[in-house]
Parts: structure tokens; sequence; C-alpha cells
């Protein structure tokens, strides 16, 4: 139970290697830095497997309980101050550990995250090897694997916040690497702006969790909801679970808070790659997922996070399919597939979901790397408008980010059909029309999903080649550094999806078996609902058999076939000024899409203030005019009178002072004693012998008078 | 004619009485400094006179009432005067010689600043 015992190690590595950075970056060599910051995930990759690895002897020990190790108790003690009651009035205690949490839904994020993170580790060695502040952007990754995995192994929300608050900066800090770059800057402060957004709502969460569950630790929250204490339903629950969204919103980038993601990728590509793909973003699927009990007792939060999902699936999608910039499509992508997820989730079809993001996180952060790699053949350039024809220049990148997109597309058998697939049967079995409807939404996404994947591949290493000279005499195949780990994802991407190889075609679906200890009660409580699927072990064989899963398959096959031919016919032969068949189309639709909806302009008017209505300002600058006129005038002006006031006293006690004070009653006597003196002075001139002569004159007086009297 | 050469105190007393007078007057009138110190020197030697002539008159006195050859109160005050008046003259000339330097007058008159 080595490494189980010691499952803290595993985000204190990172964190160790980052301290390194902070201390010492700057004197070492980069051949340190690289040892050091890809040493330490290595080493947290090899530990999350060992902790995974013996977990699973663990669990079957132990009725797959989730694995505890409390290091101590952080925020609150038994009899502090912290106690509380409850809402139904019984005691409760505000109390967080230093805790870790390994079960089977902690686990897969584990696996993924340190394994993923090392992989862009070793990719950023050859990426960033010639960009300046080498070690800060080592000691920022390693950073942001110690905040991913505090998020990913808390036992508590409050610790998980902990998390969720250090990916935020880590985040911001490395969309903001190239700080001196304007943009990059603007949209380091637009991602951490627009996630606390998300983070209110992630507290309020937690208070209405605190008082109603009297604990924020998993396992107390998640018994007490599994208790049968509570109604479905149940209002407080559901405005918990509504917050908890809206954090899961801000960081999984869902409408309407997704603008920030698209910007992130002023980042470096393996940033955008390991946090705004593989990891970070899937933060908020995690939340939810970790909290599915909470979620399936407010079906109209779970209706919520359907139809949000679905909504944002859609939006992103269209949005991908004509931007320019190749990350930007990776990006809307991103925020498609994240979508995806969300509406598993919201169809109750968590492990489908949880599933999602264990495939995606290989072939988007593949995606990520590879475009990576064709930016760094480029010489920086990001349009792929001045690509093409890089195929046979760039085979490995080329190979292997083909493989990403037929896993993206949901090809069989790469991994993205499976997940994908299962998310689609999910939603398609729940019962009702707007079910249906957002199968569909799902179903038109892949659609999408396929074109404008296949379109990316096409215009980058197809058709006629349209950069400028000097930089196609730049291209060149990248170093191994950067290869090995886009090949190991590629197998990845491949194989992943078998995992769950459905039974419907003779699989056995082991990841969702896997993770039945977390999932497998809402399925009782789905069935007790009356409106789920039937969605029990036994029943699910034999859904799983029906003519409509193989339908259904058929359907999204085809689909990505279709966006696959339409791309070809599109983009194969394009060359320099090729049309865009939306822009043939329609116009209008393909400005509105280039412009993502107007959404940032939108958001601009009327959230941010940054333009003016006529002369009204709206938003959050409207709010700070208003409060500075409030300042200037109001309170300014309150400062001002009490100024004013004094001063006017000040003036009138001067007078006083000045004139009877000083006038009157000082100066006065003073004016008195000198006037009764002008008189007294006459009598003394300063003659020696006038003074003597009266003092004779008297002595002469005295003698007469005592002589004769 | 014996009666006339007889020299009582009351002579004496009056020829105190009459430096004095001329002493005082000196005072007063002079408007030399030097005078001035002069006719002040005069004032003492009329009290000397007067202080020696009374203890002379005492010592023929009877002894039951303080007189007789011992009583030489008198003599010895008028050594102590003399004493201070040699003082009195020299912190005088002193000061006059100071005044001398600033003004450059041993005038009274014009030595006028003791006034408010």
């Amino acid at each position: 139970m080595l490494f189980l015992d010691h499952i803290y190690l595993i985000p204190l590595l990172p964190a160790f290697g980052a301290a390194m950075m902070f201390f010492f970056g700057r004197r070492v060599q980069k051949a340190t830095v690289s040892a050091v910051c890809v040493g330490v995930v290595v080493l947290a990759f090899i530990m999350a497997c060992g902790a995974v690895l013996q977990y699973t002897t663990w669990a079957d020990a132990n009725h797959h309980q989730p694995y505890q190790k409390i290091l101590y108790t952080w925020l609150g003690t038994e009899t502090g101050h912290f106690n509380f009651l409850t809402k139904d009035g019984s005691q409760a205690v505000f109390q967080a550990d230093a805790g870790f949490l390994l079960d089977p839904l902690s686990s897969i994020w584990l696996l993924f995250v340190t394994g993923v993170g090392m992989l862009i580790h070793i990719y950023s060695i050859g990426y960033m090897g010639h960009e300046g502040g080498y070690y800060r952007f080592f000691g920022y990754l390693n950073l942001f694997m110690f905040a991913m995995l505090t998020l990913v192994l808390a036992n508590n929300y409050v610790l998980m916040f902990v998390g969720w608050e250090g990916v935020g900066l880590c985040s911001y800090l490395l969309i903001g690497f190239y700080f001196h770059r304007k943009s990059a800057s603007d949209a380091a402060n637009k991602a951490f702006i627009v996630n606390r957004i998300g983070d209110a709502g992630f507290i309020l969460g937690m208070f209405f969790i605190a008082w109603y569950f009297g604990s924020l630790r998993y396992t107390n929250v998640i018994a007490a909801a599994r208790s049968g204490h509570f109604q479905i339903g149940d209002p407080i629950i559901t405005a918990a679970t509504l917050l908890l969204f809206v954090g899961a919103c801000g960081k999984s980038a869902q409408l309407p808070l997704y603008v920030w993601l698209p910007d992130a990728m002023e980042g470096p590509t393996p940033v955008s790659a390991l946090i705004h793909a593989a990891t970070m973003v899937t933060a908020g699927v995690y939340m939810v997922a970790r909290s599915n009990a909470l979620f399936l007792l407010a079906p109209t939060s779970m209706k919520t996070v359907a139809i949000v999902g679905a909504l944002t699936a859609i939006f992103a999608a269209s949005i991908g399919l004509v931007q320019n910039d190749i990350k930007r499509v990776l990006a809307y992508s991103t925020v498609s597939q994240l979508g995806y997820m969300f509406l598993a989730l919201g169809v109750g079809a968590f492990a489908a979901g949880v599933f999602h993001v264990f495939t995606h996180s290989f072939f988007k952060a593949l995606l990520f790397l590879g475009a990576g790699a064709v930016i760094h053949s480029m010489s920086g350039e990001q349009d792929m408008r001045n690509m093409g024809d890089l195929a046979h220049r760039i085979p490995i990148t080329y190979r292997t980010m083909l493989v990403a997109t037929l896993a993206i597309a949901g090809i069989p058998p790469f991994a993205g059909f499976f997940s994908k697939d299962e998310i689609l049967w999910q939603a398609w079995t729940r019962e009702g029309t707007a079910y249906h409807i957002l199968w569909f939404i799902g179903y038109a996404t892949a659609l999408m999903t396929a074109f404008y994947m296949f379109r990316l591949i096409y215009l980058t290493f197809f058709g006629k080649p349209r950069m400028s000279h000097e930089v196609e005499h730049h291209i060149h195949e990248c170093p191994h550094s950067m290869a090995v780990p886009l090949l190991i994802l590629a197998v990845c991407s491949l194989s992943a999806g078998w995992l769950s190889w459905p039974p419907s075609l003779g699989g056995s679906a082991r990841f969702e078996k896997f993770l039945d200890p977390v999932f497998a009660p809402e399925a009782q409580v789905l069935q007790e609902e009356g409106k789920a699927a039937q969605l029990a072990a036994g029943e699910r064989e034999a859904e799983h058999t029906s003519p409509s899963e193989y339908l259904l398959m058929f359907l999204s096959v085809a689909a990505a076939g279709v966006g696959w031919f339409m791309a070809r016919r599109s983009y194969e032969n394009a060359d320099k000024g090729f049309t865009e068949p939306i822009q043939a189309i329609s116009p209008p639709v393909y400005n509105t899409l280039l412009n993502k909806y107007y959404v940032d302009e939108a958001y601009d008017y009327a959230f941010t203030g940054r333009r003016k209505i006529g002369d009204v300002r709206l938003g959050v600058m409207g709010l700070g005019e208003a409060s500075s006129w409030f300042d200037a005038n109001v309170v300014d002006g309150a400062v001002n009178a009490a100024g004013w006031i004094t001063r006017l006293t000040a003036t009138i006690s001067k007078w006083w002072d000045t004139w009877i004070i000083d006038g009157v009653g000082v100066n006065g006597p003073a004016i008195l004693a000198r006037m009764l003196s002008y008189p007294a002075r006459l009598f003394e001139w300063g003659l020696v012998q006038w003074y003597a002569l009266v003092m004779t004159a008297g002595l002469v007086g005295f003698v007469f008078y005592y002589v004769y009297h | 004619m014996d009666a006339m050469l007889h020299i009582s105190t009351l002579h004496y007393l009056v020829l105190g009485a009459a430096l004095f007078l001329l002493g005082v007057i000196g005072v007063l009138t002079r408007r030399n400094v030097v005078i001035v110190l002069m006719s002040i020197e005069l004032i003492l030697n009329a009290v000397n006179l007067n202080l020696v002539a009374l203890s002379r008159y005492w010592q023929g006195m009877p002894a039951r009432l303080g007189g007789g050859a011992q009583a030489l109160h008198g003599q010895v005050f008028a050594i102590f005067v003399i004493t201070d008046a040699a003082a009195e003259a020299a912190v005088g000339l002193g000061i006059l010689i100071a005044f001398f330097r600033n003004k450059e007058t041993v005038n009274v008159d014009e030595v006028n600043l003791l006034k408010w």
C-alpha cells in the first residue's frame, strides 16, 4: 500500500518542482529545469499508476469504498467556532480536511491528468526550447499540475475549491505567458474575470451544501443525499446544484461563460493542450460528476445541465465551422465537446460523460500538440488560409493529427466513436420528446464536428501550398521530444475507446463497470424517478442489443462520413483565395459565424460596458462610472461639506480667539497698564541728582515731621 | 577764656552737620561726577565725625550705663566707615571710568538712562 498511503505526494511532487523553479529557476540551466520539472511529473504519473493499481485491489477487499487519506483538519475544529445548525436543526461542523480521496472517478482523472500532463511536459521541452522564460513556463506548468491534482484528489468541496482556484490562477498566468503582448494579457484577464463569475456560483453552492447537509466532505454529503431523507426536486438542493453548475460553466466554458476559452489560445500551445483542452476545462465535468448524488435529487438542474450542454455543443461547433485560426478551431471544438460531456451528465449518463472526458483528453491534447507542431514548423503561422500541402512535409504530425481527427469525428474504431456514440445513445433512450431534441442537437453537432475537423485537416495538410516562400523553406518536422508525445497520444486516441467496448458490439463496457461504485446507486434513483430508461446492469444488456442502437451507431458514423465528404469536396484543392462553402451559400450567416455570433460585442455593450450606447454606458464599466460619479459627487461632496463646516467653525473660532480672548482678555489689561503708565513715567527722567534731591527732600520732610509733630 | 577754649560735643556735632550739609549740597548741585564722589566722601566723613564725637561723649558716662573707657563702638564703627568709603570710592571711580569710555564725559546730567 506504499503508493496509496502516500497519495498526498502525488500533488506535492509538482508543487516541489514549482517551488524549485520559483526559488532557483532563474539561476539554473535549461537542462536542469527540464530535468526537475518533467522529472517530478513523471514521478507523479508513476505514483498515480501505482496508487490506482493498489486502489483496485484495496477496493475489492473493502466493498468498493472510496479510499480516504486525511492528513489533518485544515479548516474548523470539532468544537471550534464553525459549529452551526443545519436546516433541520441538527448540529453540524464546518470542517474541511487536508484530505485525499481516491475512488474510480478520481482515479480516472488522476491517470489522465498525470499521463497527458507528463506527455505535454515532455513536448514542451522541444516546443519551448527557444523561448525566453523557460523556467517560468515550467514552474507554472508544475504549479498547475499541483492545483489540478489537488482539485481531483480532494476529499471535500473546500479543498477542491483550493485546487479550482489554483488551476484558474495557473490558467491566468499561462494565458498571459507572453505578457508583453497586449492581446495575451487581455485574454488572461478575461479568463480570470469570467471564471470569477463561475467561482462565485461555486462558493454559494458550497454554502448551501454546508448548510443543508452539515458537511462538505464528499462521503458525508453523498451518504446524506442517498439516505432518502430528501425529496427529489428539493428547492434548496436545486439551488445548490444550479449554483455549482454555474461554477462548472465558468471553468468548463459553457454558455454563457464560454467566451474566455477561445481567447485563452493566446497562451503557448502546450498550455492550450494541457489546460484548455485536456485537463482544467474538464474540472467542471468532474465537479458535476462528483456531485451526481445531489444532481439526481434536482431534476431541474439535470435538465439545465443537459440543455446548456447541448446548446453549447452546437453553438460552439457552428462557430468552429468557419474559424481560420487553427487553434481557435480547436478551441471551439473543445467548448463543443465539453458541451457533449455536460449533455451526457444532464441526461444521467454520468459514466458516458466521464468516458468522453477520458477519450477527449487524449485526442484533443493530440490535436493541440499537433497544431503546435504545425505552428512550430510554419514559423509561428496560425492562419490556416496560409497553410496547405503539409502532409508529406511533416508526416508524423500529419498522421498523428489524422488519428486524432478520426477520433473526434467519431469514426470507429477510434476512441471518440465509443464515447460520443454512448452519449447520443443515452440521450436517445431517455423518454420524452425533449430528449430526442437534445439527441438531434448532439447528432447535428457530430456532423459539424466532422466537417470542421476535416476542414482543418484539408486546409492544413492538403490543397495547394499557400504560405510564403520563406516560410515554406523553413518547414521542418518537429524534434523527437515533440514527436514522441504525439505518437503516444495517437496510440491512446486510437485505443482508449476500447476500454468501453459496448456490449452490443461484443464488448464488456469495462470502463463503466469500473465507475459503477460511484454512479451505480444513481441508476436506482433514476429508476425510482420513473422517467429514466432502465439503466440497471441487467436491463442495460437488453437495451444495448436493441436494433435502434445499431441504427443510431450507423447514423453517427454516417454523419461523420458526410462531414468528411463535405469537407473533402470543399477544401481538397484549396488554393489562395479559396471560397468557403458557407460564404458562398449565405454571406450573412458566414459573417455571423465568423464573428462568433457577435457575443463578445454584445458582452462588451451589456456587461463590460467598453462601448457606449449613445451616452449611456452599461455593464460593469457603466457601474464603475456611476460609482465614480457617486463617489465624486455624493461621497466627496459629503466629505467636502464636512471640511467646509470645519473651516467655517475654525474661522469663527479664530475670530473669537483673536479679538475676544487675545484682544479683550489678554491685550486689554496690557493696554490699560500701558495707558496708566504714561503719567507715571513723567516722574522719571533719568537724572541721578534729581532722584537724590527727591530722596533728600523726603528725608528732610520726614525729619521735620517727626521733630515738629 | 577757658570756657571759650573748651570744645564740647556739641561743637563736633555742629561741625558734622555743617560738613554733611556741604556734602549734600555738593552731591545735589555739582555736575562733575568726581566732585559728586568727593561730596559723598564729605558726607561719610561728617558721619564719622559724629560717630567719633558721640563715642568720646559716651566714654565720659558712668560704666553702669554702658559708658567708660571701654565704650569704643563708635570709634570702631568709624574705621569701618572709612574702609567702606575707600571701597565705595574705588567702585565709584571704576564705574566712572567705564562711563567715560562710553560717553567721553563725566557730566552727571548726561547720565540719564536710569528711567523707564
